[in-house]
C-alpha cells in the first residue's frame, strides 16, 4: 500500500481532426442535396420491391377469374381428381403468399442495411 | 333442438380459459401503456400467434366453409383474401406504421398531416368499422349457441359480450395478447382434429369425391352470371386485399412490436399461420357437399360432426368445433373491443374528468354494449358477407390514406379529408344498402352489393387530386417524418 500515489499522467494518441469523424447522419439531418439523394433511393428501392412483390399477386387475382370467364371448360380440368380452382385457391396460393412475404422480409431488410452502411460512411 | 351437454361444457371451458388467462395477463397490466399496446415489447412469435388469434374470427370459422358450400369455389377468395390482405399489409405498410410510433390509426394520420380535424374523422370511421365487424360476431356468436344448445340466439350474443367485457376491463391489451395467443392455436386445433377424424370417415366410407357432380358452377373461382359474377369477384378480391390494412384490430396489433424489423417478421409469420388454418375449412365444405348438408349452411362446421358420427364421438367432436367458434367470437370481439375503446379513450374521453385507466373502462363498455344492442335488432347478413361490407370500408378509407401517407410526401390533410370522407360515403351507401329491406336488380344490385372496386379507386383519386390542388398544406414536417417512417431505428437520425 502506498501512501504517496503517483501523480496522474494524460495520456493521449496523436491529435485527431474530430471535426472530419462525422458521417453522412447530419446530410439527412439538414435535408441537403445528398442526404435527400440518399432518402430518394431508400424510398424508391422499397416501392420498388413492394410493387415486385405484389406484382404476382395482382396476375392471380386479376388473371384466374378472367380465364375461367374466358374459357368457361377451365373448370372441368381435374388436378389429382379435384377441381383446379379448389387446388389453386385452397392450397397452391398459400406456399405462394408466404414465400413471397419471407423474399420480401429478406430483400428489404438487405436495403436498410445498405442503407445503413451508407449513411455512416465517415466523411473526411 | 335438443340441448347438448357437450357443447355446453366446451362454451363453458372457453369462457372461463379466456377470463383466467386474461386474469394471470393481468398480473402484468400495471401502465396505461400496457393496457393500449403492451407496452410495445411482445415478440414476433407470440404476436404473430396473437394476431391469428385476433384476426380469425367467425367469418373465418363458420362463415367460409359455409359459402363454399353453397357458392363453390369462387368464395375461396375470402381466405384468400384474408390471408393476401397481410402480405399487402407487410410490403405497404406494417415496417413505417411501427415505425411512426403512434398508438392507433387516427395518431397516425395526426403526426403525417398536423391535423386535428383529419385526427377526429379517423376516429369516427375507426369507431364505424369496428361496430360494423363487431356486430355479425355478436350474431354469429348467437346462431352458434342457438345450434348447439338450441338457446336462444340473443344469449350467445350476451355471452360472448360478457366474457370480452370482463376481459377487456381487467388487463387491456397486454392480457389480451396472451388470451389470443392461445385461441389460434385452440381454433387450429378444433378445426384440424375433427377434419381429420371426418376425412378418414369419409375414406371409410368410400362415397364419390365432392367433384362428382362435373361441370356445375361450384367448381368456377368467379361468380354467378357474367361479366356481373366477374365484377363481384374482382371487387370482392379489392376490399379483402386492400382492406386488411385498414381493420382497426389489426392496425393497433402493429404498435405492439418492438421495432419496424419485428413487425415486418411478425406479419411473414402470421401469413404462415393464416395458410395453416384457411386450408381447413374447404374440408368442411367439401365433405359438406359429398354428405347433403347444405340446409344450414352458416353452422355446418358445427353440424357436420354430427351428421357424420353418430353418437358420443359426433357429440365430442361436435364440441370440440363449437369449442374453437367460441374462440373465435372471443378473441376477434377482444380486438376490436380494445381498438374501439382505445380511440374512443383518447379523443372523446380527451380532458374529461375520466383519466388514464378509468377512461379506458369507459370507452370499453361503450365499445362492447353499442354493437351487442346492434346485434341483438338488426337483420342477419351471414357473417361473412357482413364482414366483407366491413372490409370493403376500410380498403375505401384507411388503405388509401396509408399508402399514400406513408409513401407520397405530396399528401394534405383537405386531401386526406375529402378522401376519406368520399370513401366512406360510397361504400357506406353499400352497407346501407345491404342492410335496408330495399331490394333492386341489374347492375345496381351489383355494384351497390359489393362496392369496392368502384369506391377504392374513387377514395385514391380524390384524395391525390385534392392534395394536388392544395399543395401549398403539405406539412413543413413531412421530410422529416418519411426519415422516421422508412429509415431503421438503428440509424442515429433526426425523426423529429
Amino acid at each position: 500500500m502506498s501512501t504517496n500515489p503517483p501523480e496522474r499522467v494524460r495520456v493521449t494518441g496523436p491529435p485527431r481532426r474530430t471535426t472530419s469523424r462525422r458521417t453522412r447522419a447530419h446530410e439527412i439531418d439538414d435535408q441537403t442535396l445528398l442526404g435527400t439523394v440518399l432518402m430518394e433511393s431508400l424510398l424508391r428501392a422499397q416501392l420498388r420491391l413492394a410493387v415486385l412483390t405484389l406484382a404476382p399477386l395482382v396476375v392471380i387475382a386479376v388473371g384466374l377469374p378472367l380465364a375461367f370467364h374466358l374459357v368457361p371448360s377451365l373448370s372441368d380440368v381435374r388436378v389429382l381428381g379435384a377441381p383446379l380452382a379448389l387446388v389453386v385457391l385452397g392450397v397452391l396460393i398459400y406456399p405462394l403468399l408466404i414465400l413471397l412475404g419471407w423474399s420480401y422480409v429478406r430483400r428489404a431488410e438487405q436495403h436498410e442495411r445498405d442503407f445503413a452502411e451508407l449513411v455512416q460512411i465517415v466523411e473526411s | 333442438m335438443i340441448t347438448s351437454v357437450p357443447s355446453v361444457v366446451a362454451v363453458a371451458l372457453v369462457a372461463v380459459a379466456t377470463l383466467a388467462i386474461g386474469t394471470w395477463g393481468l398480473r402484468f397490466s400495471r401502465t396505461t401503456s400496457d393496457f393500449f399496446v403492451a407496452s410495445r415489447t411482445v415478440r414476433p412469435a407470440l404476436n404473430a400467434s396473437a394476431i391469428g388469434g385476433e384476426y380469425l374470427s367467425a367469418a373465418s370459422f363458420l362463415g367460409v366453409a359455409g359459402l363454399v358450400l353453397v357458392f363453390g369455389a369462387d368464395m375461396l377468395w375470402y381466405p384468400v383474401g384474408f390471408t393476401a390482405g397481410y402480405l399487402v399489409l407487410l410490403v405497404l405498410v406494417a415496417a413505417p406504421l411501427r415505425r411512426s410510433g403512434a398508438y392507433t390509426l387516427p395518431d397516425f394520420a395526426e403526426a403525417r398531416l398536423a391535423s386535428s380535424r383529419v385526427r377526429t374523422t379517423c376516429t369516427l370511421m375507426v369507431v364505424a368499422i369496428g361496430w360494423l365487424y363487431l356486430v355479425p360476431q355478436f350474431q354469429g356468436a348467437g346462431i352458434t349457441l342457438e345450434s348447439a344448445t338450441g338457446a336462444p340466439s340473443w344469449l350467445g350474443a350476451l355471452v360472448v359480450a360478457t366474457v370480452v367485457l370482463v376481459n377487456v376491463l381487467s388487463g387491456g391489451m397486454r392480457s389480451i395478447t396472451f388470451v389470443q395467443a392461445f385461441q389460434y392455436w385452440l381454433k387450429l386445433t378444433a378445426l384440424l382434429v375433427p377434419a381429420i377424424v371426418l376425412v378418414g370417415v369419409w375414406l371409410d366410407d368410400g362415397r364419390p369425391g365432392p367433384n362428382a357432380t362435373a361441370g356445375d358452377h361450384w367448381s368456377l373461382p368467379l361468380g354467378e352470371g357474367g361479366t356481373q359474377g366477374l365484377y363481384l369477384t374482382w371487387s370482392l378480391i379489392i376490399a379483402t386485399f386492400l382492406g386488411t390494412m385498414g381493420l382497426p384490430h389489426v392496425v393497433v396489433r402493429f404498435y405492439t412490436n418492438p421495432d419496424g424489423r419485428a413487425a415486418r417478421r411478425t406479419t411473414v409469420v402470421v401469413l404462415a399461420l393464416l395458410s395453416a388454418f384457411y386450408l381447413l375449412p374447404p374440408v368442411y365444405a367439401a365433405l359438406g357437399r359429398v354428405y347433403g348438408a347444405e340446409a344450414n349452411a352458416d353452422v355446418i362446421v358445427l353440424d357436420l360432426p354430427k351428421l357424420m358420427v353418430p353418437g358420443t364421438g359426433g357429440e365430442l367432436l361436435s364440441a370440440l368445433v363449437t369449442a374453437g367458434a367460441f374462440a373465435a367470437f372471443l378473441s376477434t370481439s377482444s380486438g376490436l373491443s380494445v381498438a374501439v375503446a382505445g380511440v374512443l379513450t383518447q379523443d372523446v374521453f380527451r380532458g374529461s374528468r375520466f383519466t388514464g385507466v378509468g377512461a379506458f373502462r369507459a370507452s370499453a363498455v361503450i365499445a362492447v354494449v353499442t354493437p351487442c344492442a346492434a346485434a341483438v335488432a338488426a337483420p342477419d347478413l351471414g357473417i361473412a358477407k357482413a364482414v366483407g361490407l366491413a372490409f370493403a370500408v376500410a380498403a375505401s378509407t384507411f388503405c388509401p390514406l396509408l399508402v399514400l401517407g406513408i409513401w407520397w410526401r405530396g399528401l394534405t390533410d383537405v386531401g386526406a379529408l375529402a378522401g376519406l370522407g368520399t370513401g366512406f360515403v360510397a361504400s357506406g351507401l353499400g352497407v346501407t344498402y345491404s342492410l335496408s329491406p330495399y331490394a333492386t336488380t341489374g347492375w345496381v344490385d351489383v355494384l351497390l352489393t359489393q362496392p369496392a372496386a368502384w369506391s377504392v379507386p374513387l377514395a385514391f383519386t380524390t384524395m391525390y387530386v385534392v392534395s394536388r390542388a392544395t399543395a401549398d398544406r403539405v406539412p413543413a414536417h413531412v421530410r422529416r417524418f418519411m426519415v422516421r417512417l422508412h429509415t431503421p431505428e438503428a440509424v442515429a437520425l433526426d425523426r423529429g
